[in-house]
């Protein structure tokens, strides 16, 4: 066994035993490319109005539209194809929930580690508000601020921010007072280094290891939360749909047998963050020190 | 090291058993253990944790089972019960106790057996006991699992074996929950649950080790004094060779997952026969001139995942040579056995 | 006990008041709120009117400060759309979810509990592993998509219960509920087993890991020693000690399934408090949104308080500290 291998490698070689894990991570890497290409991958651009013909809307998959190829998984009802409507809308979930995800985990992280490191009732302060918020529903919160901004982009990456921040907060906070206790800070105030040096040089990197794990779930929920809300018609607007609104758009012709408008954005969604689960559990348990052999 | 402390009166064990002048026993053993064997299968390998333990049991005898850490001690009196948890299994042996085999016995006929006809104390009571319940309610499910005793019979049956054991106001501290009692008090109930159905046989796993040493010494005496009372027969497991040596009237001193060394507890102490005894008895700080070298066995336990063909003790033994490359058979003789090629000589 | 109860009662109020505080300004400070009450079209003098007879032209703390004094008086205000106290239109709509999420919770603890624990139990029988993939799934698929999926499957394929709405009621106390019907039943089935599912993943989970991690414990060894049944091992000694965490995700998800209850309701048409709330939002009427937001904030803080009262009770190492 060869163990002077970086930490990393041994970190991927631990992963690739658990098989599920590693066909979980494809499945996630897979949905994030054809996301990412989208524009390339897609037949058809679903949100250029002019290219939409009202006379392939509804249609069933495997249908051959107006322009010439085959819809295979049928159109909605403005007549879009189906196929591309879902990787649009992958790539716009995608990009709100991660960057909302990767700046809530930023100013979290920053604002519990700092909290930790201003100490007396400034800590106090501010570890208070962020237990008030979290003892508060997410998504009631998040519904709320996106009813209030209104709909855009920006205003519900906001909300999502804001709904998620909490938990980054709490978790850095927890392992920042964990880490201010060790010797080598007291080592490197006393030399002496400026507390922001130490704090975002020293103190952040191995408040890391949790956060990443609280990460990969937030990240799971903010897609979800991102969904839901678009689904109550609070997100995106009509014009650039995310699956959430995807399918809430298909769920009035459920009843009709349409199926396919609302299901097949779903089962994007749900393969999308089943895997995200997937890979976050199993980096959840190789961080866990408790199951380490 | 003194002599078992034991009144000396005649024994008149549970079931009556006399036993002839040199001690032979007139009755059948109370336990007999054949070439008992416990295996654990681990993704590492397999760990041979007991490996060819033999001995027998009289009733009213006690027992001291004496080893190191992974020298099986404990898989032992787990095995006896039938409390191994998997991935480990009774690979091959017998135990019979009161003529009956265990090994392979049905699972529910084994669980009617335990807490009624062989108990067990652990080492640890603040994780033995239930935290989250009451003494009463603890005991209550003990007593219940064998015999249906109205409310009041049940309490009066409670109150009785914790006084036996020692506990003051015991009446009144039935009510209470584990940890409103210290250390020393918790295994006293502990041994009190074990005491609840009178078995015949109590297996003791290291129940002094997590207590101060104050309080390990009473327990020492008030267990003394139970066996003598009561006649009940006790295995006593531990890693300490002078605590064992005040209550047992035979040793068997384990190593690598086997019995190394079996007798009266006089003999063996006075006259150990097994280079690993010896050097276990030379190590202790009693045997020592004050000021003088603490003596060593010289090495460390063998992982029981990779033990050498042989003898398990040859790689740390002075005495060892080629003949020791094959696993020692059990010389026996004069109530005494030893697994040894070359076996210290028996001073007049 | 009593100290603890009072502390408990003051930080209450405090964050009520934070709570009105925060969402009376978020809400009424975004947007015109008299755009709601009144068509665009009317004449300024009517607008007139309407903006002083509502105090829209106060400045907004004063307008805080009367909704403050209204409250201390049980007035809620005034729905915007439907034109009725907001107090009564509230309470009209309890019931409905109060029955939703007693029933998803009903169901998760019922249901998740027993098969949590006999995951754990058994963790490698092929049942352990069907029931660990089932709560994976079970928590990760969003709420919403698998009511879409329940009323696709057992509302239009197999067509065996209703898409939506709440059934008949019966009537206790003057409150009508609908599980006392059997048509109120049918078409609260699939609502509540929605609503129930992420709980029912999460507490499936957790017991299946307390149950593990109990079951390789001394303590149990001990009671097996003692010569007890494997039923009484687990019910006596693994269900108590495994409540203790148990009930902590329970009641911190309450709140949620409560906040959750806002989609269930919207896709299945159950006539609750969350439908309401989405409707207030869609039409901004405010009131309602501030009302619904305080009673939420008041139902979590009970929730905690509750809690805390539950463990006393069920860890006895807790109340030696008390006393």
């Amino acid at each position: 066994m060869k163990d002077s291998a970086t930490p990393f490698a041994r970190f991927s070689r631990e992963f690739g035993e658990n098989r599920i894990a590693v066909a979980a991570l494809a499945v996630v890497v897979i949905i994030v490319l054809l996301a990412v290409f989208a524009p390339l991958v897609a037949p058809q651009d679903p949100y250029d109005l002019a290219k939409l013909t009202l006379r392939d809307a509804r249609r069933p998959p495997g249908f051959i539209g107006a322009a010439g190829y085959v819809h295979w998984l049928g159109t909605d009802a403005q007549g879009r194809d189906m196929f591309s409507a879902i990787l649009f809308g992958l790539k716009i979930s995608l990009q709100i929930s991660v960057s909302a995800g990767l700046i809530a985990l930023t100013v979290g992280a920053t604002l519990g580690a700092a909290a930790a490191f201003l100490g007396g009732r400034t800590e106090a302060l501010i570890m208070r508000i962020i237990d008030l918020q979290l003892s508060f529903p997410a998504i009631l919160l998040a519904l709320v601020l996106a009813a209030s901004l209104g709909q855009g982009k920006t205003q519900l990456a906001i909300a999502l921010i804001a709904a998620q921040y909490a938990y980054f907060a709490r978790t850095a906070h927890g392992a920042a007072v964990t880490e201010r206790g060790k010797e080598y800070i007291e080592a490197a105030l006393s030399v002496p280094l400026p507390t922001r040096t130490v704090v975002f040089r020293h103190i952040l990197p191995n408040c890391l290891p949790p956060l990443i794990v609280v990460a990969t779930v937030q990240i799971a929920n903010a897609i979800a939360l991102e969904a839901t809300l678009s689904f109550l018609g609070l997100g995106l607007p009509p014009t650039e749909p995310s699956l959430g609104l995807l399918i809430a758009n298909g769920f009035q012709y459920m009843l009709s047998g349409r199926y396919w408008i609302s299901i097949y954005p779903g089962i994007a969604l749900v393969a999308l963050i089943v895997a995200v689960n997937l890979v976050g559990d199993q980096i959840r348990d190789q961080f866990n020190p408790r199951l380490k052999r | 090291m003194s002599a078992p402390g034991r009144p000396k009166r005649e024994q008149v064990p549970l079931g009556g058993t006399a036993r002839s002048a040199e001690g032979a026993p007139i009755r059948a053993p109370l336990l007999e253990v054949e070439d008992l064997a416990t295996h654990f299968f681990t993704r590492a390998g397999i760990v041979k944790a007991v490996d060819g333990v033999s001995f027998t049991l009289h009733q009213g005898e006690v027992l001291g089972l004496v080893g190191e850490s992974g020298s099986g001690k404990t898989v032992t009196g787990f095995s006896l019960l039938g409390l191994v948890d998997p991935p480990g299994r009774i690979v091959r042996g017998s135990i019979r106790f009161e003529g009956r085999e265990l090994v392979g016995m049905a699972p529910d006929e084994l669980r009617r057996m335990r807490g009624r006809r062989l108990a067990m104390v652990f080492q640890d009571p603040t994780t033995t006991l239930n935290p989250v319940l009451t003494i009463a309610l603890q005991m209550r499910l003990a007593m219940a699992a064998h015999e249906r005793l109205s409310a009041a019979a049940l309490r009066a049956r409670c109150i009785e074996v914790l006084t036996i054991v020692g506990m003051p106001d015991a009446a009144r501290r039935l009510d209470a929950y584990p940890h409103q009692f210290s250390g020393g008090m918790r295994q006293r109930v502990a041994i009190a649950i074990a005491l609840l159905h009178r078995p015949p046989l109590i297996v003791a796993d290291e129940p002094t080790t997590a207590l101060d040493v104050s309080i390990q010494a009473q327990i020492l005496t008030e267990m003394k004094s139970l066996v003598g009372e009561i006649g009940t027969s006790l295995i006593w497991i531990s890693h300490d060779l002078a605590t064992v040596s005040s209550l047992a009237d035979r040793i068997a001193v384990m190593y690598a997952g086997r019995i190394v060394e079996d007798g009266p507890t006089v003999a063996v102490l006075r006259n150990p026969r097994h280079p690993y005894t010896r050097g276990l008895l030379d190590s202790l700080p009693a045997h020592t001139r004050p000021g003088g070298e603490l003596a060593q066995i010289r090495g460390t336990t063998p992982s029981l995942l990779n033990l050498p063909a042989g003898c398990p003790f040859a790689p740390r033994c002075d005495r060892a040579d080629a003949a020791c490359e094959i696993e020692p058979d059990i010389v026996s003789g004069a109530g005494r056995s030893t697994r040894c090629h070359h076996p210290l000589e028996v001073a007049a | 006990m009593l100290g603890f109860a009072i502390q408990r009662v003051l930080q209450a109020l405090v964050v009520m008041l934070v709570m009105s505080l925060l969402v009376f300004v978020g809400v009424f400070a975004i947007g015109n709120p008299i755009d709601v009450l009144i068509a665009p079209d009317v004449t300024q003098e009517i607008r007139a009117q309407t903006i002083a007879q509502y105090g829209f032209d106060r400045p907004l703390y004063e307008q805080y400060a009367a909704f403050l004094g209204r409250v201390l008086h049980g007035d809620l205000g005034r729905s915007f759309v439907f034109n009725m106290p907001v107090t009564s239109l509230i309470f009209s709509r309890l019931p409905a979810t109060l029955e939703l999420t007693l029933a998803a919770v009903f169901f998760a603890t019922v249901l998740g509990v027993p098969l949590g624990m006999y995951a754990g139990y058994r963790p490698d029988s092929a049942a352990a592993r069907v029931i660990m993939a089932a709560s994976v799934i079970g928590f990760s698929v969003p709420t919403f998509w698998i009511g879409l999926v329940l009323i696709l499957t057992f509302a239009v394929t197999l067509g065996w219960l209703p898409a939506g709405g709440r059934g008949e009621t019966a009537t206790i106390f003057g409150v009508g509920w609908s599980f006392l019907t059997l048509d109120g039943l049918r078409h609260l089935i699939l609502p509540a087993l929605n609503l129930s599912l992420f709980k029912l993943a999460l507490m499936t989970r957790l017991a299946r890991a307390g149950t593990r991690e109990v079951m390789l414990s001394d303590t149990v060894k001990f009671a097996r020693a003692a010569g007890e049944s494997e039923w009484t091992v687990l019910r006596q000694h693994v269900l108590r000690l495994i409540s203790i965490p148990l009930v902590t995700v329970f009641g911190l998800e309450l709140g949620s399934t409560l906040a959750f209850a806002v989609v269930t309701e919207t896709i299945f048409s159950w006539p609750g408090l969350g439908k309401l709330i989405i409707d207030s939002i869609s039409s901004l009427d405010r009131p309602v949104m501030v009302a619904y937001l305080m009673l939420v904030a008041f139902v979590f803080i009970m929730i905690n308080f509750t809690m805390d009262l539950i463990y006393v009770g069920l860890d006895p190492r807790l109340r030696k500290a008390r006393s």
